[in-house]
């Protein structure tokens, strides 16, 4: 048994803690992958991600092996299918998404029926106070991992998700990227996973870069602020969740989607100069 | 060691007989053109004279039926020293979702250069606020590129195509829709990369007024090349040589 560390109210005992700390990484991951996502137009790829990951939740229950692996694989083949086929022009972007994310999640279902699993909570909805030491130590570590992945790789899949055709022109590696992108978005939504829940941590990838692009004026101040934003959301959404007695998770997305309401409202109301030259 | 690798003939960019088009249909027929260093070389006809597929074959985008190319002294997709070459894209639209500034666009037209996974250095910096410089956009480079307007977004793309000090330009159509005062700053920019660092232009455009003085030759495309020459020699030969004036921009229709 781990001890506390000794901190106020509510953050008093070891799940409030783990719960702390993997929901501000999340927070503050996703927003960084979903900037590139918003920027290539694919907000909605991490649901649609989120849904295949199911099918491996299932496939792992079925198995009886550790889900978050199958799960891992599941979305990381998704997301690369996806963008493959976006980039073939074989289908259209919309078109591949709802084919992944609704073949994703009826294979969950088919799985899980036939593990015998009828619990599924966790995986759809998360469940921050139930992490434990090892799922705490995966999330740090591919947050770690998307961190580094996203910061050495910034100034070029900055270039390819702004201007393909271009990039393309230029000769950099944009299918290769493309699909670096697609993995290290697969790899968040698997980290979010038991923390936010498949169904909600694409929200945590969007609506904070929603809100930031808002109020920044560069590529760069907007990554950062979305980062800011979604680990500020995730935090106070954890505090209100606990002390009503809430689902924590849905706290967080609607903390998210508050600071976008006012974030708009502070856009408004910004010197009109700026407004007219948009 | 790379600049002396290079060129057949001197040329930066060398095409003979180029036959291309897509599925059966022909839609250049026998082209051949050279780009040589510090030449400025415009490249006109009407639409759906074939422009936009012989750039797509000069850049390797797409293989020609017959006739060979050369970037560089090299087929188009062994040119690996993609730096070296320039492209400004026909009026890319960049509806940014998230807000980019000026220096951002810029900064990504240096990324082959010092390759995409180095940091950048002090001399990046320099190229970039450079670019940046020689297209008189200095004062807005940190705004985000969609507040400013067409004709500032358009001297921003020839900035990311500067950024490379590249050797060779390819513009094709960026001048057209921009109000005057930014034609002539492209124009202007132009001009240095020329003079100052010896690269060969290849503009791709309709509307020619604006550099009109600086062209040092003029390819008239329709199909197959029905002229390459010197403004002059086209104002003194052009309807004798049977071009009809439909095949010209309006400037030249002034000189004949």
């Amino acid at each position: 048994m781990i001890a506390a560390i000794p901190l106020p109210y509510p953050f008093d005992t070891v799940e409030m803690q783990r719960a702390l700390l993997a929901c501000v990484a999340v927070g503050a991951f996703a927003p960084t992958i979903g900037a590139f996502l918003v920027q290539k137009r694919l907000s909605l790829v991490g649901d649609g991600v989120g849904h295949v990951a199911f099918a491996g939740v299932g496939l792992g229950l079925l198995l009886g092996m550790s889900a978050v692996w199958t799960a891992l694989v599941f979305a990381v083949a998704g997301a690369i299918g996806v963008e493959l086929l976006r980039a073939k022009k074989k289908i259209a972007g919309d078109l591949a998404l709802a084919l992944f994310f609704y073949a994703g999640i009826a294979l969950g279902v088919v799985f899980a029926a036939k593990a015998g699993v009828d619990d599924l909570e966790i995986y759809l909805f998360g469940d921050p106070l139930a992490m434990t030491s090892s799922s705490l130590a995966a999330v740090v570590l591919i947050g770690g991992i998307v961190a580094v992945g996203v910061w050495s790789l910034r100034r070029v899949l900055f270039a390819i998700v702004t201007d393909e055709a271009w990039a393309r022109a230029e000769g950099l590696p944009v299918d290769t990227l493309s699909v670096a992108l697609a993995a290290l978005t697969a790899a968040v939504i698997v980290a979010g996973m038991k923390v936010v829940g498949l169904l909600l941590v694409a929200a945590l990838m969007v609506l904070p870069v929603a809100s930031a692009q808002l109020l920044s004026r560069s590529f760069r101040r907007t990554v950062l602020l979305a980062a800011g934003i979604g680990a500020a959301s995730a935090f106070v959404g954890l505090i209100v969740g606990h002390i009503a007695e809430l689902s924590i998770s849905g706290c967080i997305v609607l903390v998210a989607a508050a600071v976008f309401t006012v974030a708009s409202v502070v856009r408004r109301s910004l010197p009109a100069a700026v407004e007219s030259q948009v | 060691m790379a600049e002396a690798a290079v060129e057949i003939g001197g040329s930066l960019l060398w095409a003979r007989g180029i036959t291309a088009g897509y599925g059966r249909e022909h839609v250049i027929e026998r082209v051949s053109l050279d780009v040589r260093p510090g030449e400025f070389v415009a490249l006109v006809g009407p639409n759906g004279s074939g422009k936009s597929t012989l750039l797509r074959v000069l850049l390797g985008a797409l293989r020609p039926d017959a006739g060979s190319v050369a970037l560089f002294g090299a087929e188009p997709d062994r040119f690996h020293a993609r730096w070296r070459l320039g492209y400004v894209p026909q009026r890319p639209s960049l509806e940014s979702e998230v807000p980019a500034t000026v220096r951002e666009i810029v900064a990504s037209g240096r990324l082959r250069q010092r390759g995409w996974w180095r940091r950048e250095t002090v001399e990046d910096r320099t190229a970039i606020q450079h670019a940046i410089e020689s297209v008189d956009l200095g004062d807005v480079a940190d705004q985000p590129l969609n507040e400013l307007s067409v004709g500032q977004q358009q001297r921003a793309f020839i900035a990311r195509a500067f950024a490379s000090e590249p050797k060779l330009l390819v513009l094709d159509e960026p001048i057209a829709g921009v109000d005057r005062a930014s034609q002539r700053r492209c124009r202007d920019s132009l001009l240095h990369l020329q003079r100052e660092h010896g690269a060969g232009v290849l503009l791709v455009s309709h509307e020619l007024s604006a550099v009109a003085d600086v062209i040092d030759r003029i390819i008239v495309l329709k199909r197959s090349i029905l002229f390459d020459g010197t403004p002059a020699e086209l104002a003194a030969s052009g309807v004798s040589l049977g071009i009809h004036a439909d095949d010209l921009p309006l400037w030249l229709e002034g000189l004949r």
